[in-house]
């Protein structure tokens, strides 16, 4: 569970970035959090990240309350969090293969854990086919999926994804976003930050709305028929 | 640790030396150019120390008596100075032992030119004691004992070979401990500044890493591999360098300058090369971890 509890965050430079946002998100959640540029989306990525601290309130993920975590805790808390950017932040001198397994390889993971586990996620995300492929010979939609297979290889309770479909034209926006239902469906808790409004609309799932560093609606999903 | 992830962080390490190969042979270069220089302060050191050694062994005190003094009260004289824990050795020069070397050196083969001294000994009472000092630091203590010691009419000793070898070696120490700080300083400077290259080579990848949940020691270790290994083979260059050199100029002293070899033999390089094998690379391994290390630590902190 992550609970947001009155933040508040105000960077040097005297931007407001947040004012006492209060979120909580179940176990299992695939939530969405739209608003325009400078509403504050990306300031609350980079606190549940602990890339940087909040200047009032409190961040609970899954029992660990972020501000009482000492440092030496914080690689091993992001464990726990798989991160997707629009960028996808592939390395280019790295396969398809190579990518995926640099998430294990530098969390000391053992070689076999890698030969087993990188082709069974690359089978998960569609590019079983496209391990030995550099990622500048992908299109848009295979880069992202590699980097969510990046993302899920060391099994996160939570995956953030920061506008993953920014880049990507309709067709390939759709498929991602099936990907992420899938993986939301096995047990992982979604947090996606867009302000594509079609695709939330699409999507049918808890929409949190912020503006000017402030939740102005909290829409509970559709339920389906 | 694991056997890959120790592999994996000595490649990157050369992966980073590789894409980063103009500033990393820079900063091997200056790092060798330090302990070839810290190598060659060492030998001539060693070899000062060495030449200062056998000086301590060639170089005596001697001391002459009273003509009045019989041998018997000599010898008791020498029996108290041997008594004391700075004499290494203590030779005794009778008057007739004194005339015949100086016959010897002085009229080489012409020795009936000495028969008009044959029955008149020109050196009696000249009986004395030649001393040979543990360490010749020593001397001036010694004398200053010497000449308080009642029946002693004279003191024979060279203060400059003592002071030279002493002021000699003090000399180059600091002179070269001022060029090997110099340089360390620029050796470190480079290093910084390679791995800054490197850290900016890789800022993605560390974002990356950062992100995923890599530990600062595996984000900084193949920067600090990085460091190390050009510390190491900054050394490894010069110390192959001055094996080699040296090896030659000893051979070449000791061929081309015979009358010298009498008075100074080099320090066998066997002798010389394990303890300056070992400072060095501590040295230059010490340049590129702690370099490395702190500049590492200032660009990434998790």
């Amino acid at each position: 569970m992550i609970e947001i509890k009155k933040v508040s965050k105000t960077y040097k430079s005297g931007n407001k970035a947040l004012k006492d946002v209060s979120i909580t998100i179940d176990d299992g959640e695939f939530v969405f959090i739209v608003g325009r540029s400078g509403s504050g989306k990306s300031t609350l990525l980079r606190l549940l990240l602990k890339e940087t601290e909040p200047t009032s309130g409190r961040i609970v993920v899954n029992d660990m309350d972020l501000q009482k975590m000492p440092r030496r805790y914080v690689p091993k808390y992001r464990r726990k969090l798989g991160m997707v950017f629009q960028d996808f932040r592939l390395l280019k001198d790295k396969t398809v293969f190579e990518n995926v397994a640099f998430a294990q390889r530098v969390i000391g993971e053992s070689n076999r854990t890698i030969r087993e586990s990188v082709p069974r996620m690359l089978k998960m995300v569609g590019l079983s086919s496209k391990y030995k492929v550099y990622p500048t010979q992908l299109s848009g939609g295979e880069q992202q999926r590699v980097a969510i297979a990046r993302a899920l290889i060391n099994r996160p309770e939570v995956l953030l994804a920061d506008e993953p479909t920014g880049n990507l034209d309709s067709f390939n926006t759709g498929e991602i976003m099936k990907l992420l239902e899938e993986i939301n469906r096995q047990g992982t808790t979604v947090v996606v930050v867009t302000h594509s409004q079609e695709m939330v609309a699409a999507m049918k799932k808890r929409v949190i709305t912020m503006d000017r560093g402030q939740v102005v609606s909290d829409m509970k999903a559709v339920a389906e028929s | 640790m694991r056997i890959s992830t120790f592999i994996y962080c000595l490649k990157q390490g050369l992966i980073n030396i590789r894409r980063n190969l103009l500033h990393s042979f820079v900063s091997a270069a200056t790092i060798s150019a330090c302990i070839f220089l810290f190598c060659l302060f060492f030998a001539i050191i060693g070899n000062v120390q060495h030449f200062a050694t056998e000086a301590e062994t060639t170089v005596g005190i001697t001391v002459f008596f009273d003509e009045a003094l019989s041998e018997a009260e000599i010898l008791a004289i020498g029996e108290e100075i041997e008594a004391r824990s700075e004499v290494a050795q203590l030779n005794y020069i009778s008057a007739e032992e004194a005339w015949e070397t100086f016959k010897t050196e002085y009229f080489g083969d012409m020795e009936e030119l000495a028969e008009g001294f044959a029955d008149d000994n020109p050196l009696a009472g000249s009986a004395s004691f030649e001393i040979y000092l543990t360490d010749i630091r020593l001397q001036d203590e010694m004398v200053a004992y010497l000449q308080t010691l009642s029946g002693v009419r004279k003191v024979n000793y060279s203060n400059a070979a003592a002071a030279g070898l002493n002021s000699l070696n003090r000399i180059i120490g600091a002179v070269s401990a001022v060029i090997i700080g110099v340089l360390l300083a620029v050796a470190v400077f480079l290093i910084s500044n390679t791995i800054s290259v490197a850290a900016a080579f890789r800022r993605q990848e560390n974002e990356i890493m950062k992100l995923i949940g890599a530990t600062n020691y595996m984000i900084r270790a193949p920067f600090v591999v990085e460091g190390l290994l050009i510390g190491l083979a900054g050394a490894a260059i010069p110390l192959a360098a001055v094996y080699f050199l040296y090896r030659q100029a000893a051979d070449y002293v000791t061929l081309h300058y015979v009358i010298m070899t009498g008075i100074f033999t080099p320090v066998p390089i066997q002798e010389m090369m394990p303890v300056m094998t070992a400072v060095a690379l501590a040295l230059g391994g010490g340049i590129g971890f702690f370099g490395s290390f702190f500049t590492i630590r200032k660009h990434l902190r998790v």
